[in-house]
């Protein structure tokens, strides 16, 4: 049994139809990285796992448990939205710290207000955490303090400070200058090698290529193609995938 | 007899804080709440709080001050006349009978709260959408979110337009006078008609600056410490 399935998920914003009928599974400690153009439905799949966005129709279940179902999704309340919420983090293209807070306070601000333990627990964590994504010295600074890097390695922190089962990245070094992107490439394949799992919506092909299990190429709304990286990036199938990976992979 | 007028200026000048400081205790949460309010995405709601809004907005103080001095008594005996007497009408009563000062605070926390709302409004909607998104995704309830995230932002965007407005109620406070709220002008003016003297009047003017020079000074010092962040 897959540890993340999503059944043919649909969404519209008024009459354009962004997602139609996205299903795929995820296993636990697997890396999924959605690659495709902009304007695919990429980020929007992201938004409604993270329920930022509700989806018109499908399923979504995580372990045994089913999260979302399009059938009856007038009966879900706040509540149980931010129930599901924490089982996924996100990690935003533009970072999004809380900008009036420290580095600590940004990473502990969520586990304190909903008292996922003691203080000196929480502290510790998120000390270990920053450790982790190699900030430790930065641990008093405020976010205009630091490079985009800097500031979206903290958000990473952020995100795995409650826990999720999935960690989600929307183009997380699209809004990095060119030599700040493999600080954070670094930190998402370390989280790999420790087990996490995560979905991964990316531009930096060599990077989807060498992390992922499984690449979904997303082309209209639709899943184009789905497999392994050697498989999507060596034998697309599809004539889609090929054009989209030739003008990617196009050097100037 | 200088001493002796600074002095009563002085005591004349506590009334004018007092209308300040109660206007701005009263009119600060209401502009929040109006300012949510016209926010709110219940149309019917958003659209009242808009009208109350340009009512409060488009109208003089001076008009409004006038309205809920007098207003309560001349429905009042405009009752009478008709022979209605209902709860509404026993309450416009006790309104009738209402201190001045009260009166006066009333009519000016309506008024600045309207003027703030929009305020708010304007620095709410300032704070990116990402903000809220990322708390939203953390798992935080919609107000953990405003009072843990949005607010602080949102207050670091206002302090300037919001200073604007607190020193022109400092000076808008000798309005009052037109419903009979005995306030520093006013005793000043006494001193013209009673004793011939002119330079109390001008000397009223060391009062408002001195102390709108404290709150200049206040304003500074909160904008300095709200800029170790950036919004």
């Amino acid at each position: 049994m897959p540890f993340l399935e999503i059944k043919d998920i649909y969404k519209s914003f008024g009459r354009t139809e962004v997602l139609k009928g996205i299903s795929f599974s995820l296993d636990e400690g697997e890396v999924i990285s959605i690659i495709g153009s902009s304007g695919s439905g990429k980020t929007t799949l992201l938004r409604c796992l993270n329920f930022l966005e509700t989806p018109d129709k499908g399923t979504i279940s995580v372990g045994d448990m089913l999260l979302f179902d399009g059938e009856n999704k007038a009966a879900l309340k706040d509540e149980q939205i931010r129930e599901n919420r924490l089982h996924f983090g996100l990690v935003f293209q533009s970072f999004n710290l809380f900008p009036q807070y420290s580095v600590l306070d940004n990473v502990t601000l969520a586990p304190k207000l909903l008292k996922k333990g003691s203080n000196e627990e929480i502290d510790k964590k998120a000390r270990d955490l920053i450790e982790k994504v190699g900030l430790t010295e930065k641990i008093d600074s405020y976010p205009c303090q630091l490079s985009g890097g800097q500031q979206q390695r903290v958000a990473i922190a952020r995100a795995l400070a409650m826990n999720p089962d999935i960690l989600c990245f929307d183009e997380p070094t699209s809004a990095l200058d060119p030599e700040l992107t493999g600080e954070v490439l670094r930190v998402i394949k370390d989280l790999k090698e420790s087990g996490s799992t995560m979905i991964v919506v990316t531009h930096e092909m060599e990077f989807a290529k060498n992390v992922s299990d499984k690449i979904i190429f997303m082309a209209d709304g639709v899943i184009e193609e789905m497999g392994t990286p050697e498989e999507i990036f060596e034998n697309p199938k599809s004539e889609k995938t090929r054009n989209f990976l030739q003008n990617s992979l196009e050097k100037i | 007899m200088f001493i002796e007028v600074v002095i009563n200026l002085f005591k004349n000048f506590l009334v004018t804080l007092q209308l300040f400081g109660f206007t701005l205790l009263f009119s600060l949460p209401l502009g929040l709440i109006i300012s949510f309010g016209s926010m709110s995405r219940f149309k019917p709601l958003s659209f009242f709080v808009k009208i109350f809004v340009w009512i409060i907005r488009g109208t003089p103080l001076m008009l409004q001050l006038i309205l809920f001095y007098f207003g309560p008594g001349l429905l009042v005996s405009a009752a009478e006349t008709g022979g209605v007497d209902n709860a509404f009408i026993d309450f416009m009563r006790t309104l009738n009978m209402a201190d001045p000062l009260v009166t006066a605070i009333i009519a000016f926390s309506i008024n600045y709260a309207c003027y703030f709302s929009e305020i708010f409004r304007g620095g709410i909607q300032g704070v990116p959408k990402g903000q809220q998104e990322a708390g939203e995704v953390l798992g935080l309830t919609k107000s953990q979110i405003f009072f843990k995230i949005t607010l602080m932002q949102m207050i670091k965007r206002i302090v300037p337009p919001m200073s604007n407005e607190i020193i022109t109620l400092v000076k808008d406070t000798s309005l009052a006078r037109t419903i009979t709220v005995y306030e520093i002008i006013w005793a000043a003016q006494d001193y013209i008609r009673v004793d011939g003297l002119l330079w109390p009047l001008f000397f009223t003017g060391v009062y408002y600056l001195a102390f709108s020079g404290l709150l200049t000074l206040l304003f500074n010092y909160i904008e300095k410490k709200l800029s170790y962040f950036k919004v």
